[in-house]
């Protein structure tokens, strides 16, 4: 039910978000999204992508830091008010968010986050019967 | 075992007196045997009966490195050559090495030291025991070897050189106790792996080793690849040779021969002596010496004096760890701060690789420190996603940093293999000051 996504440390200065992108170039993986967290010194480069796993390899073998982080990624219909509906469901099972974005693929809304209480999410995801990607979907989508 | 329990185990006060006794003759005996000395304090206006107890020593002056170079061969040698039985040298990077000349007594009281660090090891008459220091100019071989004898063990010669055959004795002569370098014992492990002897083929229980630093994990990786419970074994040419401090079963620092050696740890910069417990430069005074005495002479090692009584029922004090070396020292907003210091921290915590950059500057005159270090491989797990986790860690730093070096200092976190490898000590320090 959840998917790998790449965490990747990197320092805020220039050459080392190019770096990460020629080592995907390198390894011909394609991106599906990216987001990133930053503070002033340091940022977390946060990557959906075709085969994660092979990713995080040729990532380290480049000399990459990156870690490997379970999330969930879920299908939002695509009107107003979706996203909300969805946190909504997390919110009353009592279940707090770490971080969230969303990105676009297919022209299907696609809501990633991750969560320190993922029996819980899983539950409440297998409930409400809500629309997931799981891993495999990735390279098939990309 | 306790091999001199009458100075080892005396009361402090007993020691003072002793000890200031003592400093009161060799300061007579340098005035009038070594020019050097004679005009060194004759233009501090100091003379010999105004040193009458162990505390006047801080009026003495400081002995340096550059001293004795400067004084080669013999200008430090307070005995006649008729005297002098036994010549080391020690070598120097540079210029000229060190020429220590000894006395019949002062290869007396080199045994007994020695004795008495065997005696703590738990080496005794019925042990066989290996000497595998350099034996020749270097201290080490011949001065372990007069006090294993001294203790009337049998003591192997073996010194330094063809591990294999050294190996071969060790297993068929069933020796129990080793003296040499830790890097030589861990050379001697390797030898065994290679060779296929196992550590349960060998009778060895006690290992003495110094003559270089080594570390607590060092120490765990030779006591389980040889199967022996390893000492630390201090010294200096210059002072004696090996036999200078030494480990008790308590292994909580190393107590040193203060009756013959007198310690202090000064501020490397002020040259004031500093309470005990505070790190500085560790000084020696040596006490009986009569080939080449030296007064105050500074070791440009760094270490602590521990205060309290030891366990073992010595009342020897006892010096911690070797820290680093005086001339890695920065003053940073007034404050020493010492790259090992920095070293300590960034070890204790596994999040970091033991590579680390100290960058100073001045920034509208006030002095700033910052301090890089390299995450592990493993510090990226699943949850080092986020800005906040990185900051915690950044924070968990900076906080022990604080407390270790007083001051504040920026912590910069850089990725795995990011931190050039260094070559020497000096590499870990970038001063951007212009002062
Ligand atoms: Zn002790």
């Amino acid at each position: 039910m959840t998917i790998h996504q790449l965490s990747i440390f990197i320092e805020n200065r220039s050459g080392t978000l190019i770096k990460v992108l020629e080592a995907f170039k390198e390894a011909k993986i394609q991106l599906i999204a990216s987001t990133i967290a930053d503070t002033a010194e340091y940022g977390i480069l946060r990557i959906v992508c075709a085969e994660p796993m092979r990713a995080c390899e040729e990532l380290k073998k480049a000399g990459i830091a990156v870690a490997l982080s379970d999330v969930f990624a879920l299908q939002l219909d695509n009107k107003p008010g979706s996203a909300a509906d969805v946190i909504k469901l997390f919110s009353q099972a009592g279940i707090s968010i770490t971080y969230i974005y969303t990105f676009l693929m297919r022209g299907k809304g696609i809501l990633v986050f991750r969560t320190n209480n993922t029996d819980l999410a899983r539950k409440t995801i297998a409930e409400n019967n809500l629309p997931y990607i799981a891993e495999g979907d990735l390279a098939e989508w990309a | 075992m306790i091999w001199n329990p009458n100075k080892e185990c005396m009361s402090r006060d007993e020691r003072s007196a002793l000890q200031g006794k003592r400093l009161h003759k060799i300061v007579e005996y340098v005035y009038h045997n070594v020019p050097f000395y004679r005009h060194k304090l004759q233009e501090m206006d100091i003379r010999p009966d105004d040193i009458q107890t162990i505390e006047d020593i801080t009026k003495l002056p400081f002995t340096t490195k550059k001293d004795l170079r400067d004084n080669y061969p013999f200008g430090l040698q307070a005995a006649p050559q008729s005297e002098i039985i036994r010549i080391h040298a020690s070598s120097g990077t540079t210029g000229n090495p060190t020429i220590v000349g000894y006395t019949r007594k002062d290869i007396g009281v080199w045994s007994e030291c020695m004795a008495r660090c065997l005696t703590a090891y738990g080496v005794t008459r019925d042990d066989i025991f290996s000497v595998s220091y350099g034996y020749g100019l270097f201290t080490g071989g011949l001065g372990a070897h007069y006090g294993v004898e001294h203790i009337g063990a049998s003591v192997i010669p073996a010194s330094t050189g063809n591990t294999e055959k050294h190996l071969k004795l060790i297993r068929d002569l069933g020796i129990t106790g080793l003296a040499c370098t830790p890097s030589y014992a861990l050379y001697l492990a390797e030898t065994m792996d290679k060779l296929g002897i196992r550590k349960e083929d060998l009778k060895l229980r006690v290992g003495a080793f110094g003559a270089e630093p080594w570390t607590e994990k060092m120490r765990q990786e030779i006591e389980s690849r040889l199967g022996l419970k390893s000492f630390n074994l201090y010294g200096l040419s210059e002072i004696m040779g090996p036999s200078v401090s030494y480990e008790c079963q308590m292994q909580n620092g190393s107590h040193i021969c203060e009756d013959h050696f007198y310690p202090e740890v000064i501020n490397p910069v002020t040259l004031e002596p500093l309470p005990l417990g505070q790190t500085g430069e560790l000084v020696f005074t040596t006490l009986t010496k009569e080939g080449m005495p030296v007064l105050r002479y500074r070791t440009r090692d760094l270490c602590s004096l521990m205060p309290g009584t030891c366990d073992c029922g010595r009342t020897e004090v006892r010096m911690g760890r070797i820290q680093g070396r005086s001339d890695d020292m920065l003053i940073i907003r007034g404050i020493n701060v010492f790259p090992s210091q920095v070293e300590s921290v960034v070890l204790s915590m596994p999040e970091f690789a033991p590579r680390y950059l100290l960058v100073v500057d001045r920034v509208n005159n006030l002095d700033t420190l910052q301090v890089q270090v390299e995450l592990r491989e493993e510090v990226f797990t699943s949850t080092f996603d986020t800005p906040a986790a990185v900051d915690d860690l950044e924070k968990r730093l900076a906080a022990k940093l604080k407390s270790v070096l007083s001051i504040a200092a920026k912590v910069q976190l850089k990725a795995p293999g990011t931190i050039e490898r260094s070559q020497g000590k000096s590499a870990h320090v970038i001063d951007k000051r212009k002062l």
